[in-house]
């Protein structure tokens, strides 16, 4: 059987890197020396592991998992689903998938969110699930609306949902945001344009799925997530020292 | 030509300033889920030394990073990882993976978990005890990855491999925790400078 070994090197061309002046915050938020750079030992191979135990069945299902009995949050009714793959183009199953995302008007339930928008009494605006072993997610939510930020006087973000996935090694941990299918606001934001590549940004884009969409009911988006993939170890090499 | 074909990662975005929503909604101000995840790293039935590590992010400005939030990642005193290649088995309830926010008018953090064992080197030796940390926050494009030493393990600090990778001395010295006792408890403190003067060390793993 082939050892599993270290997970393939991130692209740091592809994702953003950490000093992107449009974006305000990360100028005093960038590291200026280099990563180090580390092969993978126990420590990055090796992640938290979760169960059925740590996730309620309901907890994907935004338009629920915050309303009152016999409501229902205001806002355009969506699934968003999709896979959690490697690189390899293999499942992942069972891992933890987390989500976040405003109401239909844009505000956040948080503390320190103080836009004029409205808070929506039946909406938490968060969700979790474990993949199934053929990697899929799905959650049920209400599509999340556009809102202003301080970047440049007149920045808004496009309607995005964040997402949270484990993977199998702490190696693997990524927090992105999805975006949807047709916004215009997606070519203005500083915070997409941190991502150098146009390819790579339309990794972060769900499509419209109709093949989902549950006719008269709720509409349906789909993203597949891609976390590092592992290479298998062909020969035992014998290093030297460390 | 064939085709490699390989997926590529999906790139990374910030995770904002209401990661908590998702990741800590008490913080953020609400109640939802029957329980949050990652409160106790450690588990009631842990063995090894109780501590209390605390500290602050501060930006490149020298301002605490209020709205940070942190994941660690560690093995339990013996040095086993709770994870099917983690190089054996662990205590009932030990995950060795935690959440950790600050408070959000001062920035100040702290979690409590039991102090890990020295585990595995990548080919020979071992690695001296530390805790994996994974840093993110609006800013913050791609999770920031640094781990945690312990001054006290002066030895096994001297022999670890991932230490010994760092050029520059002098930068060794910002991955380690300086140890305090505060009413018998044994606290290190553990500041992470993201950008400047003394920046701590990331890693690209």
């Amino acid at each position: 059987m082939l050892k599993q070994g270290e997970f393939y090197q991130r692209d740091r061309e592809w994702h953003p890197p950490a000093l992107t002046p449009d974006y305000k915050t990360s100028v005093t938020r960038s590291p200026q020396y280099s990563l180090i750079s580390l092969q993978n030992s126990i420590s990055e191979v090796t992640g938290p592991v979760f169960g059925h135990n740590d996730v309620d069945p309901l907890d994907n299902d935004l338009i629920s998992n915050y309303a009152q009995p016999g409501e229902s949050p205001i806002g355009e009714r969506i699934i968003l689903h999709g896979r959690v793959l490697d690189e390899n183009g293999r499942a992942v199953p069972n891992t933890l998938v987390e989500i976040w995302q405003a109401n239909a008007g844009g505000r956040y339930r948080h503390k320190k969110d103080t836009y004029l928008a409205p808070i929506d009494p039946n909406f938490g605006g968060c969700g979790r699930t474990l993949t199934d072993e053929n990697g899929y997610y799905f959650f049920r939510t209400v599509k999340p609306g556009a809102y202003p930020w301080r970047n440049w006087v007149n920045s808004w973000r496009p309607a995005h949902i964040h997402m949270s996935i484990f993977g199998t090694g702490f190696a693997q941990r990524l927090i992105t945001q999805c975006y949807f299918e047709g916004d215009p606001l997606i070519d203005r934001c500083p915070i997409v344009k941190t991502i150098p590549d146009a390819d790579a940004i339309s990794r972060l884009i769900s499509r419209l799925d109709m093949n989902s969409t549950i006719p008269l009911d709720t509409i349906a988006y789909k993203l597949d997530v891609v976390l590092r993939g592992r290479r298998s170890t062909l020969f035992e090499n014998r290093l030297e020292g460390n | 030509m064939q085709q490699l074909n390989y997926l590529k990662e999906t790139p990374s975005q910030t995770a904002g300033p209401y990661v908590h929503i998702g990741l800590a909604p008490g913080a953020a101000g609400f109640e939802i889920y029957r329980q949050e995840l990652g409160w106790d790293i450690a588990g009631p039935n842990a063995e090894g030394e109780r501590i209390r590590v605390e500290g602050l992010v501060v930006d490149g400005a020298g301002s605490p990073i209020k709205d940070v939030l942190l994941e660690a990642w560690q093995a339990n005193a013996r040095g086993v990882y709770a994870h099917p290649e983690g190089g054996g088995d662990v205590e009932d309830g030990f995950r060795g993976w935690g959440r950790v926010i600050t408070n959000f008018e001062t920035g100040e953090w702290a979690f409590d978990t039991v102090k890990p064992g020295p585990t595995p080197g990548r080919n020979v030796g071992q690695q001296a005890p530390h805790i994996n940390l994974w840093v993110v926050a609006r800013g913050i494009n791609v999770g920031l990855n640094t781990r945690i030493y312990f001054e006290d393990e002066a030895e096994a600090n001297s022999k670890d491999p991932v230490l010994n990778l760092i050029e520059w001395e002098r930068r060794r010295a910002t991955l380690l925790a300086k140890r305090n006792n505060r009413d018998g408890q044994v606290v290190y403190r553990f500041d992470i400078k993201i950008q400047g003067e003394d920046e701590t060390v990331f890693f690209d793993i």
